[in-house]
């Protein structure tokens, strides 16, 4: 068996490089948390451990931007082409932000919160920096 | 929860026109305006050796200004060196912390007078760098790569309102359209126009240009088109506060000495101040700001008044869904019930709650460092019923309240004011 990770955000932006979407849970009263804690601020203990998460749940909240973060824009996203920023509930508990790939964003009305969604890891290649991988999700 | 060890009082309060003063003006320049203004408005006179202390909030001059250290700078400047100089950060709550340090600060007896300042220059960057500076203030390693912009945020925190209590962008722009008739009225505004204003002068350039004129038929029509694009679903341009460059500046007094300088010292009977997880996600609520209903609780019972005491407020409508946040959190409506009572008119300055008389962020002007303090200059301004041009409500004010907020609700600082 492999050495388990200690509980940082290191660790967590990992298994997200890996493609999987880890969350710590409180051993004593069972409280989830992603990105993961070290430290349950629900009971105080710190005897947590690592959790993977199914990757599904629903929307809680989004909006299709136009005028998006230098990152976004690197990514070819603009005032006529815009993206969805999205929290999503996931089907454990906890609330995750990501981006939310797989709509229309230009009509940001035919998106509608609690539609059903998964997981989808997304791949950036932007020229001169290090491929990357981040947490996203598309509909069900 | 806390009591005022003594009676505290501002004694005077002023600010310097809000704008894109940058490159004639920088923070230097604004604050000695804005304490050349508050020191006229101290009935008998005040001069630096009666004042303790300068507490100076500013979110992010490292950042939009390439200076820090802005506390003994700021002293200096008018004065007050050797004394004792701090800045306070809290994003947009920056000057609202300021300004509770003082009141704290002098009701312990450590100090008898503290000048209070605001102060932020935002225009010195171009605008993707002061997108990006006002980031800092989220969430940088989970929020910002999904995506997360301010406007996005609270865009973000709109799209859950309006699913869970069916609030409309219609809902929305009769916040912005409000607060510009009440900026309109302030000559301290960025923006003094009202919304019918700015679509006439569209309209006039549009001419000018030789473009096709567009019809509008009204305000709604305008802020629903092209003219009005949208930034992050469902906010547009014009559910957006201004960037702006600005200072304030409020004198705090213990209660005996007040009167020295005043016969109507404006006094401070509550302070609350409240957290929360800066990122959305990590919140159990997205439709309401715990930092807020935290402040305001612990205001309230300070000051042992309750919501429908308040008769005016200003609040943070940094985007108009967060004016409509305010309203409920802080306890005037009931959530889902703000958006009624803007509809009916409560909360215009002729109204039964007036709300951002000054014109709030949206007009009015946003220096975030500089925000928390120019809404006690309106406060004090609308107390002493000396408010500009045609904005001084029609009653005798005797309590009010400021709601401050930091970043997309991770700080909130609530004061309330009394005669």
């Amino acid at each position: 068996m492999s050495e388990v990770k200690d509980i940082t955000i290191q660790s967590y932006l990992e298994f997200i490089a890996s493609k999987k979407l880890m969350g710590s849970k409180c051993k004593k009263c069972n409280e989830m948390y992603v990105p993961p804690r070290k430290l349950c601020i629900k009971c105080n203990s710190i005897d947590m451990e690592w959790i993977e998460m199914s990757g599904k749940g629903k929307i809680a909240a989004f909006s299709c931007i136009g005028v998006g973060t230098t990152f976004m824009e690197k990514k070819g996203y603009s005032m006529k082409k815009p993206y969805c920023f999205s929290v999503i509930k996931l089907d454990e508990g906890p609330m995750v932000s990501g981006q939310l790939v797989g709509v229309d964003e230009t009509k940001p009305e035919t998106i509608k919160i609690e539609t059903p969604v998964k997981v989808k890891f997304l791949e950036t290649e932007i020229k001169g920096e290090d491929p990357r991988i981040d947490l996203g999700f598309e509909p069900v | 929860m806390g009591k005022l060890a003594r009676k505290v009082a501002i004694i005077g309060a002023g600010m310097c026109k809000f704008g894109r003063n940058f490159p004639l003006k920088r923070n230097p320049d604004m604050w000695v305006e804005a304490w050349i203004d508050a020191v006229n408005k101290v009935d008998n006179g005040i001069e630096p050796k009666d004042v303790d202390a300068c507490y100076v909030g500013n979110y992010s001059s490292d950042l939009f200004n390439h200076q820090g250290h802005l506390g003994p700078q700021m002293a200096d400047l008018v004065g007050l060196t050797p004394k004792p100089a701090s800045r306070f950060e809290g994003a947009c709550a920056s000057s609202g912390i300021a300004l509770r340090q003082a009141i704290i600060a002098v009701a312990s007896g450590i100090h008898d007078i503290i000048a209070v300042s605001g102060v932020e220059c935002m225009t010195q960057l171009p605008t993707t760098g002061v997108t990006d500076t006002l980031a800092t203030a989220s969430d940088d390693l989970f929020e910002y790569p999904a995506g997360a912009t301010f406007p996005g945020l609270y865009a973000a925190i709109a799209s859950a309102h309006f699913h869970k209590y069916g609030t409309t962008a219609e809902d929305l722009m009769r916040v912005g359209i409000k607060n510009h008739e009440n900026g309109k009225e302030n000559p301290f505004a960025q923006m003094q126009q009202s919304i019918s204003e700015i679509m006439a002068s569209k309209v006039k350039s549009y001419e000018k240009q030789g473009r096709d004129v567009p019809v509008w038929k009204n305000e709604f029509d305008f802020l629903k088109s092209s003219a009005n694009p949208m930034i992050a679903s469902p906010l547009r341009l014009f559910d957006c506060s201004l960037v702006t460059d600005g200072a304030a500046c409020v004198f705090i007094a213990a209660g005996d000495i007040a009167k020295k300088y005043t016969d109507t010292p404006i006094w401070i009977t509550g302070t609350g101040q409240g957290s929360a997880a800066l990122s959305l996600h990590d919140r159990d609520e997205i439709t309401s700001f715990i930092a807020t209903r935290e402040a305001a609780k612990q205001a309230y019972q300070m000051s042992g008044l309750g919501p429908k005491d308040i008769q005016i407020a200003e609040v943070h409508d940094c985007f108009t869904i967060a004016e409509i946040l305010a309203q409920e959190d802080l306890g005037f409506y009931e959530k889902g019930k703000a958006v009624e009572a803007i509809k009916n008119g409560e909360t215009h300055r002729n109204g039964s709650l007036p709300i951002n008389t000054s014109g709030g962020l949206k007009s009015k002007g946003h220096p975030v460092g500089a925000t928390g303090a120019a809404m006690a200059v309106e406060i004090f301004k609308q107390m002493r019923g000396i408010a500009e041009r045609n904005r001084q409500v029609k009653f005798d004010v005797e309590r009010a309240l400021t709601h401050n907020l930091g970043g997309s609700g991770g700080t909130c600082v609530v004061t309330i004011y009394q005669k």
